[in-house]
């Protein structure tokens, strides 16, 4: 049976420990990949695909705090911060030194996680309610850092232009064209992600989150695999920022205030804490569900709601699903939608029967 | 570990004077214990002697007030747990510390990370270099699968362990580290008549195959009697006694601690 486990020997290590051991995974991987690199854009206009690149850029955010957060354990509330950062990082570099993409990306990367290591120092230090009240002074002084530091931030309303990407002398402009620039980015993403969690340095992390006393004792140094963690957590925030500055065409810190880092935890939470595939689910959920709520409304919730409050009535639904939904998740699913996704599928793999 | 061809290879491991207060308690005073490389050394003492207290100390948790920790000739009062663990210093706790959301496979591949060298640019990529380093790694942690006889537990979480199991892991775990010195904190507690003798087979095969010089604390006297070749008797935070089974058997002091005066 081509979807089932059984039948499939592995005679060496190499092919048991692969990232897809089976075919079935193998054909889902390469189904994803005709999907969203040829139907899509050929299906999608340009509206949708402007969907579908906000959601991929949230993507790479929320693989950056799932690490830190689901992997490592520890929690940030100043991931809206540090991808600021990455975004005035690329800004500036693209104002004055007429940096390309391939330049900004890693080094507003770069710089987000060398704040990050920064701000860890001194955080990660304490725990749990602690550090979350560290971050969260972080993401008010990187934000007050940046509105009154001109030099950083241009002047005029804390904000810099952002020219549009280039690909061999092609200005990017239509949602089509990014969207060829921002998932491969993101499909890079996962797969590193991927990649980090089973191996030696993601082991580390679990090792962290799950036994703090014995990963000391078999010789991880837990506080810098904690900083580590963080300075990689935010590298992904950083670039990130740095994507949504290109999307947007400008730099400001007004889109990266803590909504936006209570956004990406949700997005974890929802998502699934500890797993790569919760953190894309999760960055498209949140990022879908203001979208889907306004349609709704637009469409059906004219006949309940009168026309002039719409709009009001629109981004209070938000809020109140929002935070309705975490708590529906953590106590209903506390894994996320992975976690459901994983027992829609095995209840399937054996269908009809029961086990 | 070959750290100690030469010189005093005699010696795994010697504490000198070791001290630890807990406020005014005294938990561990002024204790030296020397242990020959590749024996199995048990430290007993009834509760509060400062058993486990000095096992800490020599595992690197609790910083002592005095005296210092030599492994072999190297001075390593001052190092951190993890640094002490790349030493060659691996231990079990007590009550397990286990990393229960993952597999047993899982754990065992976490002892090996001292011998792991795969950075954060090659556990991105997982290319290479750093895929081969994790399969030479899993074909080590395969080998103590197999000693431990657990292969058919290989992708169970432990946390769906029996508690005998779970010690057995632990155990793998601390193997994986290929320590030179294995301190192990009660490996028997709360184990069946059945659950003991194997581990008491798993402590011996240690010892005899890897040559793995041990550390251990047990309250089971007959355990203790029959497979230490040195044995420590703590009191109220002293050492009492020291020697062979036999010797301290006979020691009235050891006598008294156990089972007070008038006897």
């Amino acid at each position: 049976m081509y979807f089932r486990q059984s039948g499939y020997y592995k005679t060496n290590y190499k092919s048991d420990m692969a990232l897809l051991p089976l075919p079935i995974g193998q054909a889902t991987a390469i189904g994803y990949a005709l999907l969203f690199f040829v139907i899509l854009p050929l299906a999608f206009d340009e509206y949708l695909l402007s969907i579908v690149n906000i959601a991929a850029i949230a993507v790479v955010g929320a693989l950056g705090l799932n690490i830190l957060l689901g992997y490592t354990g520890q929690i940030s509330i100043g991931h809206g911060a540090f991808m600021s950062v990455g975004a005035y990082t690329a800004a500036n570099m693209a104002k004055y030194l007429d940096a390309p993409f391939w330049l900004t990306l890693p080094a507003g990367g770069l710089m987000a996680a060398l704040i990050g290591v920064i701000v860890g120092m001194p955080s990660l230090r304490v725990k749990g309610l602690y550090l979350a009240i560290a971050t969260l002074a972080a993401q008010f002084i990187i934000e007050w850092i940046l509105n009154h530091t001109p030099v950083i931030s241009g002047g005029i309303q804390a904000s810099i232009e952002m020219p549009r990407p280039e690909i061999f002398g092609v200005v990017l402009e239509t949602q089509a064209e990014l969207y060829f620039f921002i998932l491969p980015i993101t499909a890079l993403a996962i797969i590193a992600t991927f990649n980090l969690v089973r191996s030696r340095i993601g082991r580390a992390f679990i090792a962290i989150r799950d036994q703090d006393v014995a990963a000391e004792i078999i010789g991880i140094n837990v506080y810098r695999y904690k900083l580590l963690a963080f300075a990689i957590s935010s590298f992904y925030a950083g670039v990130t920022g740095v994507l949504y500055t290109y999307y947007f065409g400008i730099a400001n810190y007004e889109a990266f205030q803590l909504p936006i880092s209570i956004d990406y935890l949700a997005m974890c939470i929802i998502g699934g804490l500890g797993s790569v595939m919760g953190s894309v689910y999760g960055a498209v959920f949140v990022t879908l569900l203001p979208i889907v709520i306004r349609f709704f409304m637009e469409t059906v919730g004219v006949f309940f709601v009168d026309g002039n409050y719409l709009a009001q009535v629109i981004a209070q639904m938000r809020l109140i699903l929002f935070g309705g939904l975490i708590i529906v998740f953590l106590v209903v699913e506390p894994e996320g939608l992975n976690k459901l996704w994983q027992n829609i599928r095995n209840y399937f793999r054996v269908w009809p029967f029961s086990y | 570990m070959s750290d100690g061809a030469n010189g005093s290879a005699e010696i795994a491991l010697r504490v000198e004077n070791l001290s630890k207060n807990f406020g005014g308690v005294k938990a561990v005073g002024d204790v030296s214990v020397t242990v020959p490389k590749g024996l199995i050394y048990a430290i007993i003492g009834p509760n509060g002697a400062g058993k486990t207290t000095l096992l800490n100390m020599i595992s690197g948790f609790y910083a002592p007030d005095q005296g210092s920790i030599h492994l072999g000739n190297e001075d390593i009062t001052r190092l951190n747990p993890a640094n002490r663990a790349t030493k060659g210093i691996a231990r079990t706790f007590q009550n397990i510390a286990l990393f229960n959301g993952l597999t047993v496979l899982d754990n065992l591949m976490m002892g090996r990370h001292v011998h792991m060298k795969a950075g954060v640019l090659a556990s991105f990529l997982y290319w290479g270099k750093a895929q081969r380093e994790e399969v030479e790694h899993r074909r080590r942690v395969e080998e103590i699968i197999d000693f431990l006889k657990l292969s058919d537990l290989r992708r169970e979480p432990t946390g769906a362990l029996a508690y005998g199991l779970r010690k057995r892991v632990e155990l793998g775990r601390a193997l994986a580290v290929e320590p030179s010195l294995l301190l192990l904190d009660e490996p028997m507690a709360g184990m069946n008549q059945e659950e003991k003798e194997d581990m008491v087979r798993y402590v011996l095969d240690v010892n005899g195959e890897f040559g793995t010089t041990i550390v251990l604390i047990e309250h089971d006297m007959g355990v203790i009697m029959d497979i230490s070749d040195r044995i420590a008797v703590l009191d109220q935070g002293s050492k009492i006694a020291d020697g062979t089974p036999d010797e301290v058997r006979n020691n009235p002091q050891v006598i008294e601690a156990y089972l007070g005066s008038g006897h």
